[in-house]
């Protein structure tokens, strides 16, 4: 228990997807003009890396890796698909996130009309990706590792997109100069974001 | 169109060139900021993940524009995923046999290329409707504006935070030590690289103001 709470922190402040590893920024900075818009992606993200990672370890686990045939007969015992992992986790993306927007759109219309076209964004954001390849590279020993480690994930990169919409949306009145306005003073403030998240780099959890 | 075109007239240099400069991916368009920054801490893997990006661009560039009339429009997407995917497949493979080490450095991020924004919007808005031979010159064009960007990045990452050139002790060769410089161990932290193209965007905006946003 103790150890999944470690990875989910560990996967907010220290594994930053946005400030440690650049990933989910296009849409990171496509989105992030206003609170409210970036807050119903951060959502969206957090749902589908908590349901994708799973998803994936399983597919991992018992279909790509070396030996992972083992469990259908021994004679499969040293097939190793892991090459086809790439295409394996990007068409499992992009079906959950069909298949998520469909149940939402049938149970919840109210949430699906706030994400709107948020959640078929979501198939191409790196951040997805990455957090199914971080997991395959990390070895992670459980599901539950698995799980945890991608709703941490999710919870990091939601709080850094809404940090920067709330910072966007009060530096509109100041005095840039015209040259960096916009993207230019969007990447530096980020930068200086992700020195201040530094700072959690030596907590030894 | 019947008549036929020069293979570099004056139209295709210019798919060519223009994203290089005016048109640049990173710092125009904002696309494929994903992997462009996490690789830039030295150059050698920062030139490598240009050129993989540069192959899978032009390659799938050429095979959507191949297949564009066959394509239906609903499921284009996911057709697009797959060459996308199939190609970056082909791509890690070869690193792995042949630059074993830089495959390595580059971890997750070659696989990164499948979602990198440059390539689903060329794909998108220029190999869906144009011929195979300006689709594979605007993905090279593309690539190459999308590499110098890297390049630039990764350049004064390397120097000023670690002190050498594709791992060549310049600083050191020119003494520059002795006289008290120290090396920034900053330059190779992760934000860094945010505010290092933040800098170049300035730059290139202040040469250029018609690329001011208002």
């Amino acid at each position: 228990m103790e150890n999944l709470l470690n990875i989910f922190v560990k996967s907010i402040f220290i594994d930053n997807m946005i400030f440690a590893y650049f990933l989910g920024m296009c849409s990171y900075l496509a989105v992030s003009k206003t609170v409210k818009t970036s807050t119903g992606l951060g959502i969206a993200v957090i749902f589908v890396l908590g349901i994708t990672v799973p998803v994936n370890y399983l597919i991992e686990n018992y279909l790509l890796k070396a030996g992972a045939l083992q469990w259908i007969s021994p004679g499969l015992a040293d097939v190793d698909l892991s090459f086809l992992s790439f295409i394996m986790f990007i068409a499992v993306i992009a079906s959950m996130v069909q298949l998520v927007e469909m149940i939402i759109e049938k149970f919840s219309p109210a949430l699906y009309s706030s994400l709107g076209i948020f959640l078929p964004l979501i198939a191409v954001n790196c951040a997805i990706l990455g957090g199914s390849l971080f997991m395959q590279e990390r070895n992670y020993q459980s599901i539950a590792e698995a799980t945890s480690f991608g709703l941490g994930s999710g919870v990091g990169w939601f709080l850094a997109i809404v940090g920067i919409a709330a910072i966007r949306e009060k530096i509109r009145y100041s005095q840039i100069p015209a040259p960096l306005r916009g993207l230019g003073i969007t990447f530096i403030i980020t930068g200086l974001m992700g020195i201040a998240f530094m700072s959690f780099m030596g907590i030894k959890l | 169109m019947s008549e036929k075109e020069p293979l570099f007239s004056s139209k295709n240099l210019k798919l060519l060139t223009d994203p290089v400069g005016t048109n640049n991916p990173i710092t125009v368009l904002v696309l494929g900021i994903c992997s462009a920054l996490a690789v830039t801490v030295k150059l050698e893997p920062s030139i490598v993940m240009a050129l993989s990006v540069t192959i899978v661009l032009a390659a799938s560039n050429v095979a959507i524009s191949l297949l564009r009339s066959l394509i239906p429009p609903r499921i284009r997407i996911i057709v697009q995923l797959v060459v996308i995917a199939t190609m970056v497949i082909i791509v890690d493979q070869v690193l792995k046999a042949y630059a074993y080490d830089v495959s390595k450095q580059l971890s997750v991020f070659v696989g990164l290329i499948i979602t990198n924004c440059i390539i689903m919007g060329r794909l998108e808005a220029f190999a869906l409707g144009n011929k195979p031979w300006p689709s594979f010159l605007d993905g090279i064009g593309n690539g190459a504006g999308y590499g110098i960007i890297l390049i630039i990045v990764a350049f004064f990452r390397e120097l000023l935070g670690s002190g050498t050139l594709f791992g060549y002790p310049v600083l050191e060769k020119i003494g520059l030590y002795n006289t008290g410089y120290k090396d920034n161990g900053m330059m190779i932290l992760p934000p860094m690289a945010l505010i290092t193209l933040g800098i170049i965007i300035w730059v290139q905006r202040a040469r250029n103001k018609d690329l001011i946003e208002s």
